[in-house]
């Protein structure tokens, strides 16, 4: 059975308003996802009747709250096949996830010590690291991609050789090419050289069913907002014993155990890395968003995504001066089996903010710029490009917009 | 009024003073990093004003339109009259509605003169947050 995206679409009160007379053709969910009226109503009523703080009251409401931060915890373990709920650590983003590993984790390394990317990592899975680089003097080092997006093992197996390697960090789906990396086989290979594995699951999170005990990652990180969820949460899984030896990350409330003039001690996991008082209403938001997506299969998502994706490589390819990034054209077998999620393109002559620019004026939503992936943009030797990324909501119709509006936007700018 | 009015497209399009110049007195460079616009200034300085002017870049239409007028307007013009340019003036200049997405795209003229000038005179180059706050000042 296929989805039936009219009835979907009911689901999303943002579809309920125009732009300049458009219907409003959301294609940015790679950056945020809209949010379906069950995650709406579920923060809503969470705060409407259990508003207290968590762990730190005995009065009804204070119940209320901590039943449903934990329950959300416990939503998350199932979702991605965790084995202990003290395994799922709520942050802030994806973003604070990756920050938290590198700094604890990093506390730990010496110079000379280097961490494993690939070019397709967005800024949030680079920045952590260089600044260890400053600080530490640690090594950080990349593997190349091939001119398709897809990693080059060759030059993975060559940068993990010498052992070195404490840590390979890497993406479950790029956020501008739409292509996965072998997540299993490179962290196999990876363990096997006795380094840890943490995979950005930003953008595969919304995409593919994710299960951290076949994948067996010591950390995943991702994010509410791109899972139709609310912004301000962000999950961090970690193996219970890395987390064990993980020195805590930020300090305040909650992540004590006892706390004296001169000394502290630490709590357990997650307490230890939840300092301060969580998102709770976004957690909230977050086991609705998962909720309200178990009710659809993976096999019906993926058969949807993958019509939506064909149908604008099949028209983007058909206009004058459209490349699309990691899609070679003189190939003619269908490529588009390697995207997932999003695909991004440039046009001869064009810079990407006024395409969208003025597609926004028709109410049509892309994004453009480099998404913050410089290190890819200049490795594709481009400045920016602009991204067309999916969701649940998308159909196959307002896809087969898009062809006229880039023809008129570029008329308009030739 | 539209953002990407005729004014802009014709300059857009057909940019003035686009090339290159040899024995200049100053050659200086900014960029948009966000956006990756990038202009390259070249002025021929001769009693205290501008000569011979000629820009290269890359771009939006807005960053690219915007240069192309500036330099219009700047051309023969003594340095007195430059220095005293504003982001109000680049506004009025460019005639259409600046939205803040788009305020660097619009102000990359100005901010790669303004910095050309200081380069000529051994001055400290000014920042983006310079040349945007003084864009709040002047508004």
């Amino acid at each position: 059975m296929s989805l039936d995206s009219s009835a979907i679409r009911r689901h999303f009160p943002f579809l309920n308003q125009s732009i300049r007379g458009n219907p409003i053709v959301y294609l940015d969910s790679a950056a945020t996802a809209q949010k379906p009226d069950a995650v709406l109503d579920a923060m809503r009523r969470q705060d409407e009747t259990a508003t207290a703080n968590v762990h730190r009251g005995m009065h009804v409401l204070a119940e209320r709250a901590t039943d449903a931060y934990e329950g959300a915890r416990e939503t998350v373990r199932r979702f991605v096949n965790a084995k202990h709920t003290d395994e799922i650590i709520f942050t802030k983003s994806t973003t604070e996830s990756i920050n938290l590993v590198a700094r604890s984790l990093g506390s730990t390394w010496q110079e000379g010590d280097a961490v494993l990317l690939s070019l397709l990592e967005h800024h949030s899975n680079i920045v952590p690291w260089l600044q260890l680089k400053e600080e530490k003097g640690i090594d950080v080092r990349w593997v190349d991609i091939d001119a398709q997006g897809q990693i080059d093992l060759q030059s993975f197996e060559k940068q993990m050789e010498d052992g070195r390697v404490k840590m390979l960090s890497i993406t479950g789906q790029s956020n501008v090419l739409g292509t996965r990396p072998p997540l299993k086989e490179m962290i196999i290979a990876a363990r096997a050289k006795g380094a840890r594995v943490m995979v950005d699951a930003a953008q595969l999170v919304g995409h593919a069913p994710i299960d951290v005990a076949t994948l067996d990652c010591d950390f995943l990180a991702f994010s509410g907002h791109k899972l139709y969820g609310p912004t301000g949460i962000g999950v961090l899984y970690g193996k219970r014993e890395r987390l064990k030896e993980l020195p805590p990350f930020l300090g305040g409330g909650m992540m004590i155990r006892e706390v004296t003039r001169d000394h502290f001690t630490v709590d357990d996991a997650p307490a230890k890395f939840e300092a301060g008082t969580p998102p709770i209403t976004q957690a909230v938001g977050l086991a609705a968003a998962i909720d309200w997506l178990q009710q659809f299969s993976w096999s019906d998502r993926e058969a949807h995504e993958q019509e939506l994706l064909n149908t604008a490589v099949d028209e983007l390819v058909q206009i004058n001066g459209v490349k699309i990034l990691g899609y070679e054209t003189k190939n003619q077998e269908r490529k588009t089996k390697n995207f997932h999620g999003c695909i991004s393109f440039v046009i001869d002559d064009i810079h990407p903010h006024d395409l969208t620019d003025l597609l926004g004026q028709r109410g049509i939503c892309l994004r453009a710029g480099h998404h913050c992936t410089q290190p890819l943009h200049t490795h594709l030797g481009i400045n920016a490009s602009a991204r067309l990324s999916i969701g649940l909501y998308n159909t196959v119709e307002e896809i087969q917009l898009l062809p006229a509006a880039i023809q008129d936007a570029v008329k308009k700018l030739k | 009024m539209d953002l990407y009015a005729d004014i802009i497209l014709d300059h857009y399009r057909a940019p003035r003073h686009k090339g290159e110049l040899a024995n200049v007195s100053v050659t200086h460079t900014e960029k948009n990093l966000s956006c990756g616009d990038e202009v390259t200034l070249q002025l021929k300085i001769a009693d205290d004003g501008v000569a011979e002017l000629a820009w290269t870049g890359e771009g939006c239409a807005i960053s690219q339109a915007g240069m192309s007028m500036l330099a219009e307007e700047i051309a023969g013009k003594s340095l007195a009259e430059i220095d005293a340019l504003t982001p109000a003036d680049i506004r009025t200049m460019l005639g259409v509605p600046v939205g803040h997405r788009r305020v660097k795209c619009a102000l990359l003229s100005l901010h790669t003169l303004q910095n050309a000038l200081n380069e000529l005179r051994n001055e400290p180059l000014q920042s983006w947050a310079e040349t945007v706050g003084n864009d709040e000042e002047s508004r």
